[in-house]
């Protein structure tokens, strides 16, 4: 453990892009897949930053935490792969703003 | 025990009612009819355990000893929350009015509904569970679920059963109900907080509320929000926009409810809290509720007169009407407190009869507009002499029932204030005028062609026995009031005495 | 058999109530004898305690019930009884009987039968209450009760709108007037605690002096109630239009009885308008006035049934003169004679109606006398004692209240002199009548004369308006006595030799047409004055321009519920916010999303801000 001795504001930091890059994903994307892995890749940032602090602290609640963020995010996928499978049937499309039906 | 089980019969009725649908189509309603006749019949049994009603002692408000019944059980321990219910002779005689108008709805709803029957005639039960539990209740907070309690079956039977328009109506009345009521609940809290304040005990009772000390400008503050919940029941002007509405788009059934019996928890709640919980601010706002009430007379008289639809007319008439009531307790002496009570009870039958009439009228004619209507008196003369009947009670003919509310009404607010009698004097004039028009549009002048080659079917058997009922009790009313006077005249006397005691130091 | 008073006005209520309630199925025999016969009982009875009372006349009182009772007010179902509730009774009861037993005749083909001897019979039982009522609130019942009653018989033919909208003016014409009375109602109680009639004088005379001002304002209130009642200026404009109700119903209701009770409800009270001279002069004004208006009217009119009607009204114009000079037992004794030859004319304008189809021009008669004999005979007799010519019954009526108003101190010359012009004119519209319809050539074709249920009333009350100028009434006990010397005796000769002036000129004007008057009438002023006089003096028409419709613009103005316009303008707000709202409702996640982050980037950076200050 002494080799690699990481700063808790690098990893901070790579959390924070990539929470960026999630949210950024997310607000321009189209395709319902992709929107998905947008998500996917905010929770994984918040994990990180779980991860980090628990190490940071020598506390186990990070790593705890991060289980139950990985359950949530299978679940996640799990239920949005369905939706997906769903929309693309019935939509005939995986493009979210195609398959808008409010009138906005 | 009386009161709570009272309220269970209608409640688990509405229940029963709602079942007995899978019976047959229309057994709801005769299972209705067999539950309110069974309150009436359990209420009058219960009563010979009264005392005489002649010989009704003054219910000293905060001694409850003094009152005909009274039941408190906890509820709400944490904030002084009771199942408190008190009887005297007010709320006996409302009791009454709401269980014979009851069973007289029901009678009214025999062949005017004919859809999704066992859910109307539980609403329906449900609504007088309602009403009798804010006649009865006494705590506020209890009060106050019974006021919402009875507004939602109301709800429902304009909206489902109602005429062309009834999501607008059934929606109107919700929201000036519903937002008058969340009013009242405000003044209630705070009430309840500044009670608390000066005595450190948490509690809803009406008994421990009535001699709460508080600042003059919350005293203010507080009984505005008791009078605009009341006065939109009553409905007094300028709150009284949603009536008209409602009582034209509901069914004839709701019609006969809403004006026979809700309107009357308006009235009674005045007399009840709005008054006696504040009686100095009530003194101080008097003039304004008499001119409200004023206003309403005439108001409601003219607007009356220039309606073509029959139901919208009588509802204007309720507006008129309900305005002596305003006057009457505001004018807070015992001839025109009287007379409001007396207005309340007959009103509740003139108005209800002529809302029956005008549901007859459309199921006959499918139509409420007098200007297709015009001499039916010709096809069906009962209905005619009924209408006529009725038409002159409202007008206030004396021997009848409302004449005697009228003048002690204006008898005790001329005591008042003689200029303001004047002026809702002119209530007499105009309430002829509209009166006389209803039945000249309706039942006289030249027949109608279109009904020539329709035979119009005249009241006879059902029909004629509930008018029956109700033109006995107007004349009844109008030539020997005394029995009702009787009963409420212990409970105005205390009040009067309460309030009297209040506002000298 | 004073203990079954209230008999007398129960019989003719039950008789009502049964016929409502069986009118379909009862026989038109049954109808009759139920319609006529409980009448006729009403008035035995009336006769056998009269005959009681005027052996021993003692005032005497009577409560069935406390009506109601509210701390000290507490009004009852309670009668008195003395000399003026006997005459009023007798009149009731006894030309109510004759009316009654005309009408069987008279209404014999009409589909209603029973609905008419219903109302009829309810009116008697309404009157009755009125004039043995021995509280205010109890008269004012009575006097509601004709009203309605009015109403319902003035509108009896109810096909035709035209009726309906004249009983629908008399009502509420009427009910102007019952609310001023209504409010001197408040104002007695509030002030003297009591609504008892009796009551109310001693305690009024104790309370108050002459001439104070509360006396005043109750009198005048009062007097709008008679006003309204009787049809006298300015609210006597109901009248004429309410003879559209079968001709019988003009001869009681709106002849003999119910326009009467104005000045019965004087007369009773004339306690308290000794209390208010002022009011006593409004009263006598008014009187003189009306009758001078509504005779120059009559003499304008050619409707058979309106000059009728306008002679009712001057007539009772007398009455209140007479009342307003203090002559109260001529007043009710000019009631008493009216009520015979005024329902004789009235019923004999019925005969005649009902004998030419329904004809009521004066002008398309003519030549009647020899083809209706029994009523041609009633109409001179009727006519003679309405002009008060010499020996009927209406000479010693009329001749007692110009004699008593022409003794008032002061202004009494003058009320006098404006009543002998009214009777001038009294006799000269009367006459023109007579001559018009019965002398001449015939016009029209007739049915013969009347049977005997219309014979017998009119010969009956032919003999009451000769002879009924002899009778006694007992009314000495009821009011002041009135000064016993007389005027001068050129007073007398005046007053008995103008109605004469009167028939001679109707004579020489409308029979003999020596007195051509066609130069004067077809003038420009004559045509105006007769067109302004023939319109009621335009009263109706200022009425119609200043009071209703004004109400019908004002009604149809607000008919859009004005108050309505603000909750109507919250919900538009709503509406508007609410639009405006929705449409950020897009659907895009992207915009969501966007926003959320905008909205947590500008948190942030108030929080950054907030703790940068306070750090």
């Amino acid at each position: 453990m002494d080799g690699l001795n990481i700063p808790l504001n690098h990893i901070l930091l790579v959390s924070t892009l990539l929470f960026s890059i999630g949210m950024l994903g997310l607000m321009i994307r189209r395709n319902i897949i992709f929107i998905l892995m947008s998500l996917e890749v905010m929770l994984n940032a918040a994990a990180l930053a779980f991860v980090a602090a628990g190490a940071h602290w020598g506390q186990p609640d990070g790593q705890v935490i991060f289980l139950l963020i990985l359950s949530v995010a299978a679940a996640e996928v799990a239920v949005g792969l369905g939706l997906v499978l769903q929309v693309q049937r019935r939509f005939k499309t995986l493009d979210m703003d195609d398959a808008n039906r409010m009138r906005g | 025990m009386l009161m709570i089980n009272l309220i269970l019969i209608l409640l688990v009725g509405g229940v029963l009612a709602l079942l007995s649908e899978r019976l047959g189509e229309t057994m709801p309603r005769k299972v209705a009819l067999v539950v309110v006749l069974v309150d009436i019949v359990y209420l009058l049994s219960q009563l010979s355990a009264m005392p005489e009603l002649t010989q009704l002692q003054a219910p000293v408000p905060d001694d409850t000893g003094t009152w005909l019944m009274h039941f408190k059980a906890q509820w709400i321990p944490a904030f002084g929350i009771h199942i408190e219910f008190a009887l005297d002779g007010i709320s006996l005689l409302m009791v009454m009015l709401t269980l014979v108008l009851g069973a007289i709805a029901v009678s009214s709803s025999w062949t005017d509904v004919t859809t999704k029957q066992g859910f109307f005639e539980a609403n329906l039960l449900w609504t007088l569970a309602g009403v009798l539990g804010v006649f009865m209740a006494l705590d506020l907070f209890l009060f106050f679920l019974f006021w919402e309690v009875m507004l939602i079956p109301m709800y429902f039977m304009i909206a489902i059963w109602g005429h062309e328009n009834r999501g607008y109506a059934a929606m109107k009345f919700f929201i000036f109900t519903q937002a008058s009521g969340l009013l009242m609940l405000v003044a209630t809290l705070a009430l309840v907080a500044v009670n608390q304040n000066a005595t450190g005990v948490w509690s809803f009772s009406y008994f421990d509320l009535l001699h709460t000390s508080m600042t003059e400008q919350t005293g203010h503050w507080l009984m505005l929000g008791f009078f605009i919940a009341f006065v939109v029941k009553l409905p007094g002007f300028p709150f009284h926009t949603w009536l008209p509405d409602a009582h034209t788009q509901a069914p004839t059934a709701g019609s006969v409810i809403l004006a026979g019996i809700l309107l009357k928890t308006g009235a009674y709640g005045l007399i009840r809290f709005a008054v006696p919980l504040f009686p100095q601010a009530a003194l101080d706002f008097s003039f304004v509720a008499m001119m409200l009430g004023v206003a309403g007379v005439v108001y409601g008289a003219v607007l009356a007169f220039a309606q073509t639809d029959f139901k919208r007319l009588v509802a204007y008439s309720s507006v008129s009407h309900m305005g002596f009531v305003l006057l009457g307790v505001y004018a807070w002496n015992e001839l025109a407190l009287q007379g409001a009570v007396m207005q309340m009870v007959a009103h509740g039958f003139s108005t209800a009869a002529l809302f029956m009439i005008a549901g007859s009228l459309q199921e006959r004619l499918h139509t409420r507009d007098m200007r297709e209507m015009g001499g039916l008196w010709q096809q069906m003369p009962r209905m005619g002499a009924v209408a006529m009947f009725f038409v002159v009670a409202s007008l206030g003919l004396p021997g009848l029932g409302n004449f005697v509310a009228e003048f002690l009404v204006l008898l005790g607010l001329f005591q008042a204030n003689p200029w303001i009698t004047a002026v809702a004097a002119l209530g007499l004039i105009t309430g002829a005028i509209y009166s006389l028009i209803l039945m000249q549009r309706s039942f006289q002048g030249e027949p109608n062609a279109r009904y020539d080659n329709h035979r119009l079917v005249d009241f006879a058997g059902r029909e004629m026995l509930t008018m029956i009922v109700m033109m006995v009790a107007l004349v009844v009313l109008g030539l020997y009031p005394q029995p009702v006077l009787d009963m409420a005249q212990p409970v105005l006397q205390s009040l009067l005495e309460l309030t009297s005691v209040e506002i000298t130091p | 058999m004073a203990e079954m008073i209230w008999l007398v006005p129960l019989l003719p209520l039950l008789s009502s109530v049964l016929l409502m309630l069986g009118s379909a199925s009862f026989p038109r025999l049954l109808i009759a004898v139920l319609g006529v016969g409980s009448v006729a009982s009403a008035a035995l009875l009336t006769m056998s305690i009269g005959m009681d009372f005027l052996a021993d006349p003692q005032p005497f009182q009577m409560t069935l019930w406390t009506w109601m009772q509210v701390g000290n007010f507490s009004p009852g179902i309670a009668f008195y009884f003395d000399g003026l509730t006997l005459v009023m009774m007798s009149v009731i009861t006894g030309v109510g009987f004759l009316i009654h037993l005309f009408s069987t005749e008279f209404m014999e083909q009409d589909s209603s039968y029973a609905r008419y001897f219903a109302y009829l019979n309810m009116f008697v039982a309404a009157m009755l209450v009125l004039v043995m009522a021995d509280n205010l609130l109890l008269l004012y019942l009575g006097w509601e009760g004709v009203g309605v009653c009015s109403y319902l018989l003035v509108g009896f033919w109810y096909q035709n709108s035209a009726n309906g909208q004249a009983a629908r003016k008399a009502f509420v014409v009427t009910r102007i007037g019952d609310t001023a009375m209504a409010l001197g109602l408040f104002l007695l109680f509030t002030e003297l605690g009591t609504l008892n009639i009796q009551g109310l004088v001693g305690a009024a005379n104790q309370q108050w002096q002459v001439g104070d001002t509360l006396p005043l304002i109750a009198c005048l209130l009062l007097l709008g109630g008679a006003v309204g009642k009787s049809a006298q200026l300015p609210l006597h404009t109901w009248l004429p239009d309410a003879m559209a109700g079968p001709t019988p119903v003009s001869a009681l209701i709106h002849a003999a009885t119910m326009v009467t009770a104005g000045v019965y409800l004087i007369a009773r009270t004339h306690g308290l308008f000794l209390l208010a001279p002022t009011a006593m002069m409004v009263v006598a004004v008014i009187g003189l006035a009306t009758s001078l208006m509504a005779a120059f009217t009559a003499l304008m009119q050619s409707d058979i049934k309106r000059i009728l009607a306008y002679s009712t009204i001057s007539q009772i114009g007398y009455m209140f003169l007479a009342l307003g000079v203090g002559a109260w037992a001529a007043g009710i004794f000019h009631l008493m004679t009216h009520a015979f030859f005024k329902a004789l004319l009235f019923l004999g304008s019925g005969a005649i109606i009902h004998y030419l189809h329904h004809e009521h021009n004066i002008f398309k008669m003519g030549g009647l006398r020899s083809k209706m004999p029994v009523t041609f005979w009633s109409f001179m007799i009727g006519s003679a004692a309405l002009a008060a010519l010499p020996m009927t019954s209406g000479f010693f009526s009329k001749d007692q209240i110009l004699l008593q108003a022409y003794q008032l101190p002061g202004a009494g010359p003058w009320l006098w002199l404006g009543g002998l012009l009214g009777a001038l004119l009294t006799a000269v519209y009367s006459f023109r009548l007579v001559f018009v319809v019965f002398f001449g050539e015939a016009k029209t074709q007739t049915e013969g004369d009347t049977g005997w249920r219309m014979a017998v009333p009119l010969v009956v009350l032919c003999t009451l308006s000769l002879i009924g100028g002899y009778f006694v009434i007992p009314l000495d006990q009821v009011f002041p006595a009135s000064s016993g010397d007389h005027p001068a005796h050129w007073v007398e000769y005046v007053s008995i030799s103008v109605p004469l002036a009167g028939v001679l000129l109707a004579y020489l004007i409308f029979h003999s047409g020596q007195l051509n008057v066609d130069r004067l009438v077809n003038s420009s002023i004559g045509q105006s004055l007769r067109q302004f006089w023939h319109s009621g003096w335009g009263i109706d028409w200022l009425y119609d321009v200043l009071l209703v419709r004004p109400y019908y613009q004002l009604s149809r103005l607000m008919k859009g519920e004005p108050v309505d316009a603000f909750y109507s303008l919250v919900v538009a707000l709503n509406q508007t916010f609410n639009h405006w709202l929705a449409e950020s409702q897009t659907g895009r996640m992207r915009w969501y999303v966007a926003s959320m982050v905008a909205g947590l980037i500008l948190l942030l950076t108030m929080a950054l801000q907030i703790s940068l200050e306070a750090g």
